[in-house]
């Protein structure tokens, strides 16, 4: 056996425990509240208890339940839903703003900092807002916007049909947050608007990198706008791309503050805001039952895995590293 | 070489015989007016907020929306705060907020330190394995995590709300990758005039490394006060509960009146902006430097 120079020197062994010594906090405190339940809920999951009687082994119980569950197949394909939606939705519109944003623009900071707010306010201080501006009167903001947008629309046809189309459009008042259909779009709109800012700053350090002289040297080919962005931005921002995706697809995952916010602690109507961990959530401290929680989490554990594992793939085949 | 590109460039007519620099500068007021309207749009919800909290209740409901109030109705703003303990929410989310991040500082610092400077046995895999618990979802530790709270008798204390979070896996490889770029031959110089290591780290790695630990102290304290989830688990009484949690049950005692919740999430909202206000720089570039998680 060939053990290294070094495991024979007194001098490493010193420096290991002081080593040690200096990652103790962090060994006790990862070691009790990470390291020990992660196990401890894996272990969990396989078992039934309800905090006060004994706890049972049921084996794969639980996960045939869940998936037996109506309840929880709706909070998979709500957040699905969700995910699907404000994850592409954000990332478009963000990227949009920050290629405008990295032009040679006065005030950028100014205009980094009005997108960036909404991201570092409280959850549900925003989401409280945002609840009055869903508000089902014509005068809750967003309702009477609409009603501004179409009586403008109905004054365009107006005009352009020389008084012919009067009321062209009408528009009454939505009940935004009792009608169930609207219940995940409105989580989208508000993740658009909370996750923006950092979408926008993350995209903007990545377009800072890319080199200007090849879009200088582009320009002398006579390139257009768009081939600039489709041959020269797209490909050279695919690692930031592919970072902000990542990262946005687990948080966007666990959506749990807004609905309870919004919705004052129910999963909407109906459970149209019933996502997978306001579902953990319900099972584990409504219902306490602890180990079909678990098996929960330990399924959404394995989504997001799968959905970091599936990325890493495609980031080695596509994403373009320079 | 740029300047004669621009002039050659200038000179030729594009299709619509409209030439290069006026079509630069419709792109350049498109520019303005596309920005302009959308900052407009997401700040739209904060003035809204604040224009509400200001309203008289006759006034919330008025047709068409009033932007600026008819009478600033300051008394909204105390009337919201004595109608729940907010200052004990106040008091709740600094006090914890504020250790979270002083005690995080020091066990990251101290990781670091032995990642970035130290050799020992087990540091890779050790360190692969840090990495990889940012994997592991919150979500998966909340129920046993909260076992063990039981079991320590720490519901309704500090400590629940403090010690599960004074360790963040991020906030030592933020700071590793800082402290790797102090040259060795510092330590070196240091130790021959018999300089001791954590005196080392003291007094030369954390004074050079202040922009890292500013941003590993902002993110921990936004973190810490907008977290809701598990304070909502692991407190009962209302002397116990932060202010996003707090907020939550102000809201349904308050029920309908708008103008003492948006009140009341103005103040919630204020510490945060204030602290973003004075240092926006930082946290701007911390984001796009470590691309932090929310």
């Amino acid at each position: 056996m060939n053990i290294p120079v070094k495991y024979k020197q007194k001098s490493f062994w010193v420096e290991t425990f002081w080593a040690y010594v200096y990652l103790l906090p962090v060994f006790i405190i990862l070691g009790v509240f990470v390291f020990y339940p992660v196990f401890k809920s894996f272990f969990m999951s396989f078992t039934e208890w309800d905090m006060i009687g004994t706890q049972k082994f049921v084996g794969l119980e639980n996960y045939q339940d869940l998936f037996k569950d109506r309840l929880f197949r709706k909070s998979l394909i709500n957040t699905s839903y969700f995910v699907f939606f404000s994850v592409p939705l954000t990332m478009l519109i963000s990227l949009f703003i920050a290629i405008l944003l990295n032009t040679k623009i006065k005030a950028r900071s100014w205009f980094r900092i009005a997108f960036f707010i909404p991201w570092i306010t409280s959850p549900v201080a925003a989401t409280m807002v945002w609840k009055w501006i869903f508000n089902y009167n014509s005068y809750g903001l967003l309702n009477y916007f609409l009603l501004k947008a179409t009586e403008l629309v109905n004054w365009f046809a107006y005009v352009f049909t020389f008084g012919n189309a009067e009321h062209w459009l009408t528009f009454a008042p939505l009940n935004w947050l009792n009608n169930p259909s609207f219940t995940i779009p409105n989580l989208i709109i508000l993740s658009v608007w909370k996750m923006m800012g950092y979408n926008i700053v993350i995209f903007l350090a990545g377009l800072q990198n890319v080199p200007n002289e090849l879009y200088e040297a582009a320009q002398v080919d006579g390139a257009s706008r768009w081939d600039k962005f489709r041959h020269i931005t797209l490909p050279l921002i695919s690692p930031t791309t592919f970072f902000i995706s990542i990262i946005s697809i687990i948080g966007a995952f666990k959506i749990f503050t807004q609905v309870f916010v919004l919705y004052e602690g129910t999963p909407g109507m109906l459970n149209s805001g019933l996502t997978v961990v306001f579902y953990i959530y319900t099972k584990a401290f409504n219902d306490w039952r602890m180990g079909y929680a678990s098996a929960g989490s330990y399924i959404l554990f394995f989504i997001i895995f799968i959905f970091t594992l599936i990325q890493m793939r495609l980031s080695k085949k596509r994403v373009h590293y320079s | 070489m740029k300047e004669a590109t621009n002039v050659q460039l200038s000179n030729k007519k594009t299709t619509i015989g409209v030439s290069y620099r006026t079509k630069e500068k419709i792109v350049r007021f498109l520019t303005y007016l596309l920005l302009t309207v959308g900052a407009i749009f997401v700040l739209l919800p904060f003035f809204w907020m604040i224009s509400t909290s200001l309203k008289t209740p006759s006034e919330i409901t008025s047709m068409p929306p009033k932007w600026i109030p008819d009478k600033i109705m300051w008394e909204n703003y105390k009337i919201a705060w004595n109608f729940a303990p907010f200052a004990k929410y106040f008091f709740n989310s600094f006090f914890v907020a504020i250790s979270c991040t002083v005690l995080e500082l020091i066990t990251s610092a101290l990781g670091a330190y032995a990642f970035a400077k130290m050799n020992f046995f087990g540091k890779n895999t050790i360190f692969l394995i840090f990495l990889g618990t940012m994997m592991i979802p919150g979500e998966v530790l909340l129920i046993p995590n909260y076992m063990t709270i039981i079991k320590l008798d720490w519901i309704d204390t500090y400590k629940a709300l403090i010690i599960p979070w004074i360790v963040s896996v991020f906030g030592i490889f933020l700071m590793r990758q800082f402290f790797m770029t102090i040259p060795d031959e510092l330590h070196d110089a240091a130790k021959i005039d018999g300089c001791s290591r954590f005196r080392f780290l003291w007094q030369i790695v954390l004074p050079l490394s202040k922009p890292v630990l500013v941003t590993a102290a902002l993110f921990k304290f936004v973190g810490s006060w907008n977290a809701f989830l598990w304070v909502l688990i692991v407190t009962n009484s209302p002397g116990m509960r932060t202010v996003p949690v707090g907020l939550t049950f102000f809201s349904s005692d308050v029920g309908a009146d708008y103008h003492l919740m948006m009140a009341a999430s103005t103040f919630a909202l204020l510490p945060i902006l204030i602290l973003f206000f004075f240092l926006q720089k930082q946290f701007i570039q911390g984001i796009s430097r470590s691309g932090m998680k929310g």
